[in-house]
């Protein structure tokens, strides 16, 4: 067992885990962070897709002691902050989610588009951007378009 | 699909993560961005006794430019490469391939010195340093040594590194070249079926394949065809079919070995072609 | 009533309503099945065969009962006594046979995959860390992987009680096939191959049982489409009471059909907690779910169509074969995708003459069931290739063909030479619909001359039909206790706000918001002011869940006919106050208002007087406040939909990668209660359509192992490879009910994988190359073209 103190959410927590317990399996079972979600622990989901110091990662593949001293944010976090609220409501109006388990882990990585992309509103560069994160429901248009709409704010 | 259990040290330098590893070469596996090493851990195919962490070693990290050197640490990250100013500069053919290597999720974490150490031979990034000629700077308990790419790539996820070695940085000529990458995935950022990361200057082309064989390696024959001076249709088409002496025959659920084969040499076609124009330069400069 | 007028008082059916549960998704506040964690819950893990076949010899346990964490280690030996086997079999599928299957395999195992040990732990970890210390002796037997070899005469059966490997077999013929093979000028036989394929659900399949020692019940919480009839079936097997069985469906992460079965595994953790007396928690891991979920899709099929030189299609004539793992899945079984099919073939068109054989087969590779849209994109498949090639090899435009031979729109009622009944379609309309948004003479003129530059595109259709609301016919006459009727339960609460419990589930399709949008029409409320309950057998009416697309059309109705008789019970009791004719009485805006809108009341205020102040009610009136009603469809065995769709395809022919470029749906569900949620029904749909088409396959060596069993080698469809998707619709209420809505769920699957293959063939076919094998991948689309051996 490993002692590690990191800050969720702003929330500055320590804890003790296992070496082998992944970042994922932390939030959801030690810190009740369930909208952190858990598709193919392989690292070709993304839906567990989530920040630490500011990028975007997969927490399957992210250790927790890996994670001691790092600033995590989760879709949580994402949205008591207010960050997501925009894109979460266009997700809404759009129906851009259906069973919404992949919804968290894409909310996190289009906030990351558009922080980081030239034209925010470039399908093909949001459908890039997206390109690792599996959603079975939508056929992602509504994705696409949900992240086009707020972009063109 | 969760681990088996193992030990975990972050090690607090590059020293002492040798130390470690000399301890019990078999047992401990080095611990970078994890991108390859967490799958293999959580689908049990890797069960190391210790891990240890050398993300935050001060050591691996950086890019530097001495000279006619661009000098890039292990640590480095493929999202820092892809921004780096350096990089766009001096050595843009491994922006663009890392644009294709993965999604930026994975490459956030994904390591250089990782991706080159693991040598997995649909990667990009070791195809890339044997299209920049890099040399890898290697570090063990009896010190430091360089190793040209050509001879680091020793067959399918081996490398030249000893188990007691940790591969720090590695150091690129800058030379005035063109390059140019091109690789076919089924899927964005999914492992390519072949893929080709060339440089060209005025007297060598060096033509990097990767997902062609056991590792990514140059097709020599296939280069030296092309030769040196003014390009043409013909010598493209000696080259690609040069190309079947240096790609070895490698069949997979995705592509038979003559398939690949005839992708290469759809790649090489594409990617050298445009060159035959002289006004068509992408020059680096020291 | 009609639906279609958009000024209508207190419309809410056609409303383009986002979901009310899209928020709190949104915000990842879903609670799954796989987030709910119990007090004392342990955690399942497998031993599963690594071997096809073979049998079963000692099993180790007790080093994996010395491992740190265990509470509990099962064999065959010691989960039986918890729970009885099932067979997967039902009457109206006549000669269907299959064996018992067991929680955990006895004697043999039959793929790979199969659970052979369970551990429970006080973690997943180390439940793998102790399954890994069990040994197994396995005495290999001969794989049996293809379906064709299963039945070779000297193929080893996999069941050897059941004789052969033939699970069953059905033949149709109809009209006189010799007659239309002599009266076609040309006879096109083509030998199509369509991979397996797995659901891949985001949330892998979960359950957290919980069996309580003093209750004397078992609460399981599970990801799925069917409570009541997980219900039903843990009863049976359990040994327990129906009322002794509470099953929970909270948010479900993705199903397609997949969460629809009976799984071994599930079976296994839910026994556990009864032997355990407490929780058990089993989620299956991405691995476990490629080789332990459902499978779909693998046929092989040889068919034929005959055409006259004037275009007239004179008869279709095929043979299905399928193989379906070890046994027939519990307790939808595994015939009726291969029924499906040829039931389905030829669907849309006039043709009378129609031969058709079904065999499915035993083999020991994963089990095969049903998934979204059972058979129809094959059926789609053989059809609309058929009639491509027809149109090719007469020289005529594969829409001038369709224009022919599809059914008229004014022909109905009328059926198809299968003896499918079908009550009103509009092939017609939605042909010419599509037509008109491809612009599809333009899009020709510009495929023409992109060619003569050397871009090769493609244009392909496919018209397609799609069952929905299903009856008893599907399953229950099969005796099969799966639900065809649903029912709803209304009631006005003392705010007078409305709580709507209803047994159709909800997956994301938006179950919860049209059955809301459905009461609030009819009571004159806003549909927030509808709170929609569902996925709890303690609480809901009974129903059939999600399947076969039925929630509108089945469960949407049983809320209409639930929320018309609270409505007439408010106007009653509101009329006995306002000493007014009920007749003459409305609902609009939360108010009891005239017939020309005039409020008079506000329902909550009446809903007030019934419930705190009833002592001012004329006397004799006692307010009931409450209605229950049940649908489910009689008139017909099932309520068709058609629709077609179109592709357009770029291929580099020098690589074989085909890039999806636009893609177009036209489809008619009759009516449409909510735009927004059936146009995004159809979008994913399709896109599990083109992840058919281009993608998704299971892989199998020849011992019988899967081979692609990870995310990163089973290839599902990913935003940057999928087009945007153009839909449009055609309006043909049914009659069988007021609402008139039938199912949108299957229909972008049904046809999606059929009109990129013929976008794929026509841009291939000046080089007269001819794919018939599903997903094309770069290596077909290049031996196709001579380009590579």
């Amino acid at each position: 067992m490993k002692p590690i103190t990191l800050t969720i959410n702003g929330e500055t927590i320590r804890a003790t885990v296992p070496p082998r317990l992944h970042l994922a399996d932390f939030l959801r079972d030690q810190c009740g962070l369930t909208g952190t979600h858990l598709g193919c622990e392989h690292g070709v989901c993304g839906a567990c897709t989530i920040r630490l110091d500011g990028a975007i990662v997969r927490s399957c593949l992210v250790l927790a002691v890996q994670a001691d001293d790092t600033i995590i944010e989760t879709i949580e976090g994402v949205t008591d902050s207010g960050e997501a609220r925009a894109l979460q409501a266009a997700f809404a109006a759009r129906n851009a989610l259906q069973c919404g388990y992949c919804t968290p882990g894409m909310v996190i990585t289009a906030l990351d588009f558009l922080a980081t992309a030239p034209d925010p509103c470039d399908r093909s560069a949001i459908r890039a951007h997206l390109s690792g994160n599996y959603c079975r429901c939508t056929g992602y248009e509504a994705i696409i378009d949900a992240i086009a709409m707020v972009g063109g704010q | 699909m969760k681990s088996a259990a193992f030990d975990y040290v972050r090690a607090g330098s590059v020293a002492e993560a040798i130390a470690r590893l000399a301890a019990d070469p078999f047992g401990t596996k080095l611990l970078a961005g994890g991108q390859s090493l967490l799958p293999a851990l959580n689908l049990r195919l890797s069960a190391p006794a210790l891990l240890v962490d050398i993300a935050r070693l001060p050591e691996l990290a950086g890019i530097t430019l001495t000279g006619t050197t661009l000098r890039i640490g292990a640590g480095c990250t493929h999202a820092s490469l892809l921004t780096a100013p350096e990089i766009a500069r001096h050595a843009p053919l491994i922006a663009e391939a890392l644009a294709h290597v993965a999604h930026p999720a994975i490459r956030s974490r994904g390591t250089l010195g990782g991706s080159l150490a693991n040598a997995d031979p649909a990667a990009e990034l070791p195809a890339v340093m044997l299209a920049l000629d890099a040399t890898m700077i290697i570090e063990g308990p009896s010190g430091t040594r360089h190793i040209k790419a050509t001879d680091f790539f020793t067959g399918m996820f081996e490398t030249a590194l000893a188990a007691d070695e940790i591969l720090i940085a590695l150091e690129i000529p800058i030379r005035t070249q063109r390059s140019g990458f091109a690789e076919l995935a089924r899927r964005h950022g999914d492992y390519a079926i072949i893929g080709l990361a060339a440089t060209m200057t005025a007297d060598a082309t060096r033509l990097a394949f990767f997902a062609g064989g056991p590792t990514a390696q140059l097709a020599q024959r296939a280069a030296g065809a092309l030769g040196t001076g003014p390009l043409n249709h013909e010598r493209i088409a000696a080259a690609c079919t040069a190309l079947a002496q240096d790609l070895p025959a490698h069949d997979d659920p995705e592509a038979s070995a003559s398939m690949r084969l005839h992708l290469a040499r759809v790649l090489l076609r594409r990617v050298i072609t445009p060159w035959i124009n002289p006004s068509i330069r992408t020059p680096i400069t020291a | 009533m009609s639906f279609t007028d958009p000024d209508r008082p207190s419309r809410q059916i056609g409303r383009a309503l986002p979901r009310s549960a899209s928020r709190r998704l949104a915000q990842g506040r879903g609670r799954f099945a796989s987030d709910i964690t119990l007090p004392r819950m342990v955690h399942a893990a497998f031993v599963r065969s690594p071997h096809a076949h073979a049998e079963l010899g000692a099993i180790a346990l007790d080093a994996a009962r010395a491992m740190p964490g265990i509470v509990g280690v099962f064999d065959a030996a010691a989960i039986d006594p918890w729970c009885t086997p099932w067979v997967g079999t039902l009457t109206h599928l006549a000669g269907l046979k299959s064996a018992p299957q067991y929680p955990l395999a006895r004697g043999r195992v039959r793929f790979h995959g199969e659970p052979v040990a369970m551990v429970l732990a006080t973690s997943r970890a180390e439940a793998e860390d102790a399954a890994e210390q069990i040994t197994v002796d396995y005495q290999p037997l001969p794989p049996v992987v293809d379906a064709l070899a299963a039945l070779a005469p000297d193929a080893v059966p996999i069941h050897p009680e059941l004789g052969d490997n033939l699970a069953f077999e059905r033949r149709i013929e109809a009209g006189d096939i010799a007659a239309a093979m002599a009266m076609a000028d040309e006879i096109i036989t083509l030998d199509f191959d369509f991979a397996r394929h797995t659901g891949v659900t985001l949330e892998p399949r979960a359950v957290v049982a919980d069996w309580n020692e003093g209750e004397q019940r078992l609460t399981v919480h599970a990801g799925t489409q069917v409570p009541h009839m997980l219900q039903d079936i843990y009863a049976l097997h359990f040994g327990l009471a129906a009322h002794q069985v509470r099953v929970l469906a909270p948010d479900v992460g993705g199903s397609f059909g997949i969460k629809i079965h009976i799984y071994p595994d599930e079976m296994a953790a839910i026994a556990a907690s009864r032997a355990l007396r407490r929780p058990v928690r089993f989620v299956a891991d991405r691995l476990e779910s490629f080789i332990g979920d459902i499978h779909a899709r693998g046929h092989q099929v040889r068919a034929q169509i005959g055409v006259t030189r004037a275009g007239d299609i004179t008869f279709f004539d095929v043979d299905d074969l399928t193989g379906i793992g070890p046994y027939s899945a519990y307790p939808r079984t595994s015939a009726v995708e291969a029924n499906q099919v040829i039931n389905l073939i030829g669907g849309p068109y006039a043709v009378a003459n129609y031969r058709a054989r079904a065999r499915v087969v035993f083999q020991t590779k994963a089990m095969m069931s049903q998934y979204r849209a059972v058979g129809h994109p094959i059926a789609t498949t053989v059809t609309e290739a058929l009639v491509d090639a027809a149109a090719r090899r007469i020289g005529v435009d594969p829409v001038t063909l369709r224009r022919r031979n599809l059914i008229a729109d004014d022909a109905y009622p009328c059926q198809s030479a299968s003896g499918m009944r079908f009550e009103a379609l509009s092939h017609h309309g939605c042909l010419e619909k599509l037509h008109a948004m491809m612009g599809y003479d333009a899009l020709r003129a510009e495929q023409a001359a992109l060619r003569a530059r050397g871009v090769r595109r493609g244009i392909g259709i496919a018209s397609f039909i799609e069952i929905t609301n299903p009856g008893a016919a599907f399953y229950g006459v099969g005796g099969a206790h799966i639900s065809a009727q649903e029912g709803a339960t209304i009631r006005l609460d003392a705010a007078g706000h409305v709580v709507l419990q209803a047994g159709v589930t909800e997956q994301g399709q938006g179950t919860e918001t049209i059955l809301a949008q459905i009461a609030a029409e009819a009571l004159g409320l806003a549909p927030e002011q509808v709170l929609v309950r569902l996925g709890d057998t303690d609480s809901t009416p009974y129903g059939g869940g999600t399947w076969a697309s039925r929630g509108a059309g089945v469960g949407g109705e049983a809320a209409w006919q639930a929320a018309h008789a609270l409505r007439g019970q408010l106007l009653t009791l509101a009329a006995s106050l306002l000493q007014a004719d009920p007749s003459r009485l409305d609902l609009r805006n939360g108010q009891i208002t005239d017939d020309d809108g005039t409020a008079r009341m506000a329902l909550a205020d009446l809903a007030r007087i019934a419930h705190f102040r009833p002592d001012t009610l004329p006397p004799g009136i006692v307010p009931e406040l409450a209605a229950t009603r049940h649908h489910v469809p009689r008139d017909y065995p099932f309520a068709f939909t058609n629709g077609v769709q179109g592709s357009l395809v770029e291929i580099d022919t020098e690589t074989g990668f085909i890039t999806l470029l636009r893609h177009w749906v036209v489809e008619d569900c009759g009516t449409i209660i909510n735009p927004l949620l059936v146009d995004e029904q159809i979008r994913g749909g399709v896109v599990q359509g083109l992840g058919a088409a281009l993608f998704e396959a299971c892989r199998y060596d020849a011992e019988g192992q899967m081979t692609n069993a990870t995310m990163a080698d089973y290839l599902v469809p990913m935003a940057a490879e999928m087009p945007d998707i153009e839909i449009g619709h055609v309006c043909t209420p049914t009659a069988e009910t007021a609402l008139g809505a039938k199912g949108a769920g299957e229909a972008g699957t049904a046809a999606a994988a059929a009109a990129v293959l013929n976008a794929v063939n026509d841009a291939l076919a000046p080089d007269a190359a001819l794919l018939t094998a599903l997903p094309l991948t770069p290596a077909r689309v290049l031996a196709a073209l001579g380009v590579i051996g």
